[in-house]
This record gives structure tokens, sequence and C-alpha cells, in this order.
């Protein structure tokens, strides 16, 4: 296991590197948005990469409600940094698409918005953590990702409705897509796909050595403390 | 197209911020655990 | 002892505690009361932009003063160890979460109720739509502010900033319900558009929150 670390990363590097080079020269140029448009192949392959790691989150979560196992909690904790640094990426990315495009730089469409609220909300779980302490603290976490999961489709179907009855623009466009694109961004998604496990697994492993050594160490201040004869 | 630009720019200051956070916890890590070795 | 026993026992209990002190009710009441006043510093209430803004306005400033009232929740129950006291009873968590969050809707439901004649004073409000279906969603929203609320304020005495923290993790997922409750208010005080998607959208938060609620609340009370 500890082997593929490396080389994936030695794989993810130039794959990330080509995606790139893909997207900026070789991709062909939009009719109507021109050269701007190529903020896509970064704005949308990022949010499916966060969703795919929220959904971690949630499933990592629930695995660790019903088991209590610590590595589920791991993986709930790390799925949820790289989850809320993607979607970070898509909400920075997404109004500097859209002003240039559209004109303005946020409205409350469908996407941006359940964008935003599912990042608040993980933001929040991640800020749960932090501030509770205790070894009961991750089931507490854990209940609010799985409140956070069963939010999102009342999310975005509030939003859907909210937004039919008063449209505005939709940033992300509609419209076929050049199969030429779609290779790009297929191509591109999966190198985050592979960046975004690099950067779960150094959390991951962070995460299970940050617990030995609390165990450790909790065990070292019992062996010193005066015992009594 | 300076949105391009700093879209793409954006998004790895991004990505190399997370880096750096992982990378201080590591240290931090590291750190306390040669302390603990350390100890009598 | 059954779980409606116990649940109108604590229920009981609250209530009368709340109607010796009134420290909660006041404090809402004051609070929702500074709230309509300073906006409509901002939003000059001229009868049509009102109507326009009124519902958000309204559920904003129950929103904080149910904030308020569910900050405290827990806090005279952790004061007395009466968390401990049930956790190591045979009785039914359940039971607890249902009373407290009872409780909590009843006072936030007096507030509205009292707040109501004065918003409809300061605004200038005459709705134009179907008046009676103002009730289903002050009833239905209320819950869905209050389960959740209920539910995570158990989770946030756990925490260091415990005042902080509960609104920090209500706002996110309360963002459906909100958004709900105020096109709802407003579809019915313009009297343009049908304010039942709202409710059916509110009626189907509420299920699916309180049963998550009710799912889960033993293990969160059973947390250290």
């Amino acid at each position: 296991m500890k082997k593929a670390f490396p080389i994936l990363a030695i794989f993810t590097l130039p794959l990330l590197g080509y995606a790139f080079y893909e997207a900026m020269f070789v991709a062909p140029a939009d009719q109507m948005q021109g050269e701007v448009y190529r903020i896509i192949y970064y704005h949308v392959p990022s949010a499916w990469t966060a969703f795919i790691f929220f959904f971690i989150n949630f499933v990592a979560s629930i695995v660790f409600l019903i088991r209590r196992n610590p590595k589920a909690d791991a993986v709930a904790v790390a799925a949820a940094e790289v989850g809320v640094v993607f979607c970070t990426v898509v909400l920075v990315t997404g109004p500097l698409w859209a002003r240039p495009v559209w004109g303005i730089w946020w409205t409350w469409d469908i996407r941006l918005t359940s964008t935003l609220v599912l990042w608040l909300i993980y933001v929040s779980y991640l800020i749960l953590r932090r501030f509770s302490q205790g070894d009961q603290m991750p089931v507490l976490a854990s209940a609010l990702a799985v409140f956070g999961a069963l939010d999102m489709p009342l999310v975005y179907f509030s939003i859907w409705f909210f937004r039919t009855q008063h449209p505005q623009p939709v940033i992300g466009g509609g419209g076929s897509i050049d199969p030429r694109m779609l290779h790009v961004w297929l191509l591109n998604w999966a190198a985050f796909l592979c960046y975004g496990l690099l950067i779960f697994w150094a959390s991951y492993r962070l995460e299970n050595l940050k617990r030995e050594l609390e165990e450790t160490q909790s065990l070292e201040s019992m062996l010193e403390a005066p015992r009594f004869r | 197209m300076k949105y391009l630009y700093a879209a793409y720019t954006a998004t790895w200051i991004i990505h190399l911020s997370y880096l750096g956070i992982l990378t201080a916890r590591y240290r931090r890590l590291k750190r306390e655990m040669r302390a603990l070795e350390t100890k009598p | 002892m059954s779980s409606s026993s116990i649940t109108r026992a604590t229920l009981a209990k609250d209530i009368r505690l709340e109607w010796r002190s009134k420290d909660a009710i006041n404090s809402m009441l004051f609070f929702a009361l500074l709230v309509v006043v300073i906006f409509s510093f901002s939003f000059d209430p001229v009868a049509e932009e009102s109507r326009r803004i009124a519902g958000g306005l309204i559920w904003v400033a129950f929103l904080f003063a149910a904030v308020v009232a569910l900050n405290q929740t827990w806090a005279r129950e952790l004061r007395n160890s009466v968390l401990d006291a049930y956790r190591v009873s045979p009785a039914p968590p359940n039971a607890l979460f249902v009373a407290k969050a009872l409780g909590n809707f009843i006072f936030v439901c007096v507030l509205e109720a009292l707040m109501a004649p004065l918003f409809t004073v300061f605004y200038n409000l005459r709705p134009l739509g179907p008046a009676w279906q103002l009730l289903p969603v002050a009833i239905l929203g209320t819950w869905a502010l209050v389960v959740n609320g209920t539910f995570f304020a158990a989770i946030s005495i756990h925490t260091r900033s415990r005042e902080v923290m509960l609104p920090l993790l209500l706002f996110p997922i309360t963002i459906p319900a909100l958004l709900a409750m105020v096109q709802a208010t407003n579809a019915i005080l313009i009297g343009q558009e049908s304010a039942r998607f709202w409710i059916v959208l509110l009626l189907t938060y509420d299920v699916v929150f309180t049963i998550a609620c009710l799912l889960l609340f033993e293990t969160v009370m059973c947390a250290e």
C-alpha cells in the first residue's frame, strides 16, 4: 500500500501538466465566449471531485456511527477537508468565469448557490471538529455530516424551484458539447481526481499518525502519574 | 484574458495552501514524536 | 414510565419554569423587537415595497430570536447534572428530546403570536393572498427551526464556544427551510404566486429532519 503513494504521485504530476496543456492550447476556442471559457476545465472537474469526496465523507460517517471504527472517522475528516479545498476552487473560479462572460460576479442560480451551501455545511463540520474536544467529538461530527448530506437534496430542490419562479442567467451554460471539449474535460477530471486522492491519502495518514501520537501521549502521562503504594 | 490566468492561478494557490497546511501538520507531529522519544 | 409520560412531565416542568421566570420569552421578545426596529431603519416601509421584503425580515427576526431561546435549552440541564441522571436512567432519550423541542416550539410560537401584530403595524402589512396559509407556514417553519435547533444545541454543549457553535451549525442546514418560509410568506403577502410548493417542501423538510433527530439524538446525548 505504501509503495502506491509515490507511484501515484509520479503519475499524477505529469497528468496534471498534460491536462493543463490540453485545456489551454489543444481544446478549440469557444464561439461565443472566446478563450475565457477554458476556466470550466478547472471549474467543473473540481466540482465533480468535491462532490465525490463529500459523498465519501457521508459514507464514512455512517460507517463510523454504526461501527465506531476510528479509521472510518479518519477517512471522513480527510475527505471533508479535500472536499472543502475543491469546493473553494469551484466557488472562486465560478465568479471569475461569470464576470467576463455574464458581466456579473455572482448570481443566486441553482448551481452556485447549492455549491455555496454545500461549502458552508462542510466548513461548519470542520469547525465543529476543531472546537470540540474529547473522544466523542467524531460521533457528533458524524451526526452533523449525516444531517448535511440529508440536507443537500432539499437545498438543491428548493433553490431549483426558487429559480424556476425567478429565472436568472444560468452559469454553466447548456447546449451541445464539442466532443473534443468533452475529452479535455474528462482528462482534467481524471487528473484532479488523482491529485485529490493523493492529498486525501496524505491527510488520512496524517490523521492516523496524530491519533497514534495522542494515544502514546496519554499512555505516557498515565505511566508518569504517581502511583499509590 | 486576465480572468483566465486569475482563475488558474487562484486554483493552484488554493491547492498549494492546503499542501502547506498538511506539511505544517506533519512537521508538528514529527516534532512531538521526537519529543516523546527523547523523554526518559 | 412510558415515553409519553416522560415527555409530558419534562414539558410541563419546562413550561412551568419558564412561566415563573419568563427568561427566554423576555429576551426573545426584546431581541426580535430590536431586529424589527433596526431593519426598519434600512428599509423604508412604504406599503408596496414592504410587502416584498417583509417575509425575509420577519423570518430573520424570528430566527435570531429562536437562537436566543435555543441557546439556553440545555443550559439548565447541564447545571443541575440532569443529563447525567438521564443517561443512566432507563428512560428513552427521545422522550427528553421531544419534550425539549416541543417546549422551544411553544416558546417561539408565543413569540410569533406576540410579534405578528407588531410587524403588521410597523410594515403596514395586508396579505393579498390567502392569509390562512400563514398558519401552516408558521407552524411548519417554526418546527423546522426548533427541531434542528434543539438537536444542534445538544451537540454544541460539548464544544468550546457554545453560543457561537449553535448558529454556525444551524444556519447552513436550515437554508432550504428558511428559503421556503420566506418565499411562502412573500407569496402569501404579495398574492401573485401560490405558496403551496413551499408548504410541501417545509413539510418534507420537517419530516426528514424530525426522523433524523429522533434516530441520532440518543447517540449525541450519550456522547461525553
